[in-house]
C-alpha cells in the first residue's frame, strides 16, 4: 500500500505552471460523447452476477462502504452506534467483513475515532465547509485541520464549482493542493467535484483531472446533498481518467460514487464498471469506496438471502 | 483482499424452446414434407450438436409454394391497409410475447451471443413488424402516389448472419404493401423461419400469406428463377448477388439486393476516444464481425493511432468469448465450419502478406466453431485484409493524416453499405459524411440500426433501400 505522502505528478508538472497552461491542458482532454458513454454504463450494467461471483461482489462492497451520517442532528450516540455498525455490520454473522469506514463531520471526528477504535475501520471527514464549499480558504483549511487534529484518516473536500464553472481551474487546483498540504501524511484526501452541478460529461472528465493533478488520493462524485448524485455514467467516466492517468504518470488514484447507491443490485453493476474500466487493481476498499448509508444494510439482506436461501426483512439488520 | 472478480456462469435456460426432432417446409399455412423427400440437418454451432431435421425444398416445392402465394395474393392484397396492420401487429406482439423463446432459439442456432439477440434482434424484429403495421394503411399518404399496388409473390432469400431480422426487414413491409411471401431461409439457420410459420398461424395469417421454404442454393436459384415471383429480394454475399441479378435481368421481377461491405470506420484525433473504442468494438465484434455492414476498416489518424490502438488492446482484452447462452458472453462462436475456413486463410493470408495479427489471450472452447477476435496493424490499401470482406471478428488498422486523405481511402473499396465517423467537430461529420459513398454513415456510433431508417448500399454493396419509408418502395410497384 502506497504512503500517505503528497502525490505530484511528474510527468505533467508543466501543464500546472500556469493558468493558461492548465486551461489548454484541460480543454484538450478528449471529449466524452454523452451517448456512448451512458450506453456502455448501461451494457456492463446488464452483466449477470450470480453464486459465487455474487457472494464475493457482496462482501468485497461491504468493505468498500463508507459508512455515512452527515446531518444537522448527529449526536454522539448517533456517530458511536454508526461506529458499532461499521466494525461489525452483521451482528448475527461475524463473518460479514468490515465496512472501509464511517464518515461524519469534523466535530464528530474524535468520538467516530473512539468507536472504531481496535479496528480496521477508518474515520473519513467532510471538511471544506461542505457540502457548498462556500468558504474563505483560510475557513475551509481550519475545518481540515479541526478533522485531522481530531485523527481523521481521511479527509472528504468539496471543489469550489463556482471557481470551476467559471473557468478559474487554477483556484480550483491551488485551493486542492493546500488542503493536500495540510492533510500532511495523516489523512488521504478524497476530492469531491459534485457532478450533478459540474452537468457536463467533459466537465466531470476535466475536474477528475484537475483533482489528480492537484494530488488527489481519491475522486468523488458529490455529496450526496444535491438532486443528481453518482451515476453508473459518471463513475464509468472517472474510472476511465483514474486508469488514463496511472498510464501517464505510475500514480493510482481512488474512486468514491457517493449518493443515490442504495441497493446490493446497484452496487454488483458499480463492482462491474470497476473491474471492467479500471481493473482489479481498483477492486480494493484501499481504491474504491461507496459513499452510502442506506446500502449497507441492502448487501447485508442480500449476504443473509445467500448464506439460507432465504429473504428476511429489515428487522432482521440493525437500524444504524 | 480475495482475488479477481471471477463471473460465475450465467447460462440461460435452453428449456424455454421445445425443438422438435423434425421440421418440414411451411407451405399454404401447413407444414409438409418435401416432394422429394430430402433433408439436411442443422447443427449448433458452438457445440455442433444436432438440433433437428429439416426438410429441404425443391423445385417442386418451390412450385407449390409460389402457387400458394399467388392464390393468397388475391384475397391480401384486396384487404384494407388496416386489416392487414391487424396481422402484422398481431404478428409483433407474438414476437414480443415469445421473444425469450426466440433470442434462445436464434442463439442455438446461430452461435451469436444471447447478450445480442436479446437485447439486439428480438426487439428490432417486433420494431420492424411494428413500424410497417403502421404503413399498411397508409401507403396512400408514403409519396407513392395515391394508391400504390403491390408486386404480387415476392421471392426472398435471407442470409445466416441475422436470420430472424432479415426475415423481418423482408418480410413486414412486404406484407404492409399487400404481397405475399416466399422466403427461403439460410442453410445454417433454418429454425427461427420456421418458428416465426408458427407465429403466423397462431396471428390467424391466411393461408399462403407467408411460405417458408429452407434449402440451400439451389432452393434458392430456383425460387429466384421461378417465372411467377414477381419481385425478388436478396440479402448476403456479392457473387450470389450478382447471379441472381443475371438470372433477374430481362424478366419484369423487381429486384433489390443488399451484399457485402467493408466498411470504414474513420477516427479523428479530437474524437472522443473512449467512446470510439467502443465503437469500433462494436463495429466489428458484434456478431462475431458476421455482419455485411460491420466496420471492418479502422481509419485512424497518425496522430492518435498508438493511443488508439493501445486503449483498443486493452477492451479487446476485457471481451469474453465462450458459451453464446451466457449472459456475459460477448463473443459466440462462427456460424458455420466453412465460415471459420474462410476467415482462417484471408487472415493467414493477411500475415503472409506482411500485415502484424494481434489476438488477445483467450481461450477457444473444444467443440465449436470459435475464432479469436483479432487485429491487423500495418495494413495498407493494397492488403487483402483491407480489400476483401471476411465476414469474422477481423480488424484491419489503417493510418490516414488529412480529411481527403480519409475520405480517399474510405471510399476505395468496390463496396459501399455503411461508414462510421469519430470526431467531436460537428461541421467536420457533416463535411465528411457528404463525401463518403456509403448508404449508412452513423457518426460518434456505430451498427445502430432502427425500423424507420433506411438501409442499403452503394456500388457492389447492392441497390434498393430496406426499412423507413424508402423501404416500402420495394415492394410497391411506382
Amino acid at each position: 500500500m502506497p504512503t500517505n505522502a503528497p502525490t505530484a505528478a511528474p510527468a505533467l508538472t508543466d501543464v500546472t505552471a500556469s493558468d493558461a497552461a492548465l486551461r489548454r491542458f484541460l480543454h484538450g482532454l478528449p471529449g466524452v460523447d454523452a451517448v456512448g458513454l451512458e450506453a456502455r454504463a448501461a451494457t456492463l450494467g446488464t452483466r449477470s452476477i450470480k453464486t459465487t461471483a455474487k457472494a464475493y461482489a457482496i462482501d468485497l462492497a461491504i468493505s468498500m462502504v463508507d459508512l455515512t451520517t452527515l446531518e444537522g442532528a448527529d449526536t454522539p450516540g448517533k456517530v458511536r452506534a454508526l461506529g458499532a455498525k461499521a466494525v461489525r455490520p452483521d451482528p448475527t454473522d461475524r463473518t460479514a467483513p468490515a465496512t472501509a469506514a464511517v464518515c461524519v463531520y469534523p466535530d464528530m471526528v474524535a468520538v467516530a475515532k473512539e468507536a472504531v477504535a481496535g479496528s480496521d475501520v477508518k474515520v473519513a471527514s467532510v471538511a471544506t465547509a461542505f457540502p457548498a464549499g462556500r468558504a474563505a480558504l483560510d475557513v475551509k483549511l481550519a475545518d481540515v485541520r479541526d478533522a485531522v487534529a481530531a485523527g481523521a484518516d481521511e479527509v472528504d473536500m468539496v471543489i469550489d464549482r463556482g471557481a470551476f464553472l467559471a473557468g478559474r481551474y487554477m483556484k480550483v487546483y491551488d485551493e486542492i493542493v493546500a488542503v493536500r498540504e495540510t492533510c500532511g501524511t495523516a489523512a488521504r484526501l478524497k476530492v469531491i467535484f459534485e457532478t450533478g452541478e459540474l452537468s457536463t460529461y467533459d466537465n466531470i472528465r476535466r475536474a477528475s483531472w484537475l483533482g489528480m493533478l492537484a494530488g488527489a488520493d481519491f475522486i468523488k462524485t458529490s455529496t450526496g446533498k444535491v438532486a443528481v448524485n453518482a451515476t453508473p455514467a459518471n463513475t464509468l467516466l472517472m474510472l476511465e481518467a483514474v486508469r488514463d492517468f496511472r498510464a501517464q504518470t505510475g500514480v493510482q488514484v481512488g474512486v468514491k460514487p457517493a449518493g443515490g447507491i442504495r441497493t446490493s443490485k446497484d452496487a454488483i453493476k458499480f463492482l462491474v464498471l470497476v473491474n471492467e474500466t479500471a481493473g482489479e487493481d481498483w477492486l480494493d476498499n484501499h481504491w474504491f469506496r461507496f459513499g452510502a448509508s442506506s446500502l449497507l444494510n441492502d448487501l447485508l439482506m442480500q449476504r443473509q438471502k445467500l448464506a439460507t436461501g432465504r429473504y428476511s426483512g429489515p428487522d432482521y439488520v440493525t437500524v444504524d | 483482499m480475495a482475488s479477481a472478480f471471477e463471473y460465475a456462469p450465467a447460462p440461460e435456460s435452453r428449456s424455454v424452446v421445445d425443438i422438435a426432432p423434425s421440421y418440414g417446409l411451411f407451405i399454404d399455412g401447413e407444414f409438409t414434407e418435401a416432394a422429394d423427400g430430402r433433408v439436411f440437418k442443422t447443427v449448433s454451432p458452438s457445440t455442433e450438436e444436432v438440433l433437428s431435421e429439416i426438410a429441404q425444398a425443391g423445385e417442386a416445392d418451390v412450385d407449390r409454394a409460389v402457387k400458394a402465394a399467388r392464390r393468397a395474393f388475391g384475397t391480401w392484397s384486396a384487404l384494407p391497409g388496416a386489416e392487414r396492420a391487424k396481422y402484422l401487429f398481431r404478428i409483433a406482439r407474438i414476437i414480443q410475447e415469445r421473444s425469450r423463446e426466440l433470442a434462445v432459439l436464434e442463439t442455438l442456432d446461430n452461435g451469436k451471443p444471447i447478450r445480442e439477440t436479446r437485447d439486439a434482434d428480438l426487439p428490432l424484429v417486433a420494431a420492424h413488424f411494428f413500424y410497417y403495421a403502421g404503413w399498411a394503411d397508409k401507403l396512400d399518404h408514403a409519396g407513392f402516389g395515391s394508391a400504390p399496388k403491390p408486386l404480387g409473390v415476392a421471392g426472398q432469400v435471407i442470409p445466416w448472419n441475422f436470420p430472424l431480422l432479415m426475415l423481418a426487414w423482408k418480410i413486414a413491409p412486404a406484407l404492409a404493401t399487400g404481397n405475399t411471401v416466399v422466403l427461403k431461409p439460410a442453410e445454417t439457420t433454418p429454425l427461427s423461419a420456421l418458428f416465426f410459420a408458427d407465429v403466423c398461424r397462431q396471428a390467424g395469417l391466411p393461408r399462403g400469406v407467408v411460405n417458408i421454404l429452407p434449402g440451400y442454393g439451389d432452393t434458392g436459384a430456383a425460387l429466384v428463377a421461378h417465372p411467377d415471383v414477381n419481385k425478388v429480394a436478396f440479402t448476403g454475399s456479392t457473387a450470389v448477388g450478382k447471379a441472381i441479378a443475371k438470372t433477374v435481368a430481362g424478366t419484369r421481377k423487381k429486384l433489390t439486393l443488399e451484399l457485402g461491405g467493408k466498411g470504414a470506420n474513420i477516427v479523428f484525433d479530437d474524437a472522443p476516444i473512449d467512446q470510439a473504442v467502443e465503437g469500433i468494438v462494436n463495429g466489428i465484434f458484434f456478431n462475431q464481425g458476421q455482419v455485411c455492414c460491420a466496420g471492418s476498416r479502422l481509419l485512424v489518424q497518425e496522430s492518435i493511432q498508438e493511443e488508439l490502438l493501445d486503449s483498443l488492446k486493452r477492451r479487446l482484452s476485457t471481451l469474453r468469448l465462450g458459451d453464446p447462452l451466457d449472459k456475459n458472453t460477448d463473443i459466440g462462436a462462427i456460424n458455420s465450419e466453412e465460415q471459420l475456413t474462410r476467415i482462417t486463410s484471408l487472415v493467414e493470408q493477411g500475415e503472409a502478406e506482411g500485415a502484424e495479427r494481434w489476438s488477445p489471450a483467450c481461450e477457444l472452447p473444444d467443440a465449436g466453431y470459435w475464432f479469436a477476435p483479432t487485429l491487423f496493424t500495418n495494413v495498407t490499401q493494397a492488403h487483402t485484409v483491407a480489400r476483401d470482406e471476411i465476414f469474422g471478428p477481423v480488424l484491419s488498422v489503417l493510418t490516414f493524416r488529412t480529411p481527403d486523405e480519409a475520405v480517399a481511402k474510405a471510399n476505395n473499396t468496390p463496396y459501399g453499405l455503411s461508414a462510421g465517423v469519430w470526431t467531436e467537430k460537428g461541421s467536420r461529420i457533416l463535411a465528411v459524411a457528404n463525401k463518403l459513398r456509403a448508404g449508412v454513415v452513423w457518426s460518434n456510433t456505430f451498427n445502430k440500426f432502427d425500423p424507420t431508417s433506411p438501409f442499403g448500399g452503394y456500388k457492389e454493396s447492392g441497390f434498393g433501400r430496406e426499412g423507413g419509408r424508402h423501404g416500402l418502395e420495394a415492394y410497391l410497384d411506382v
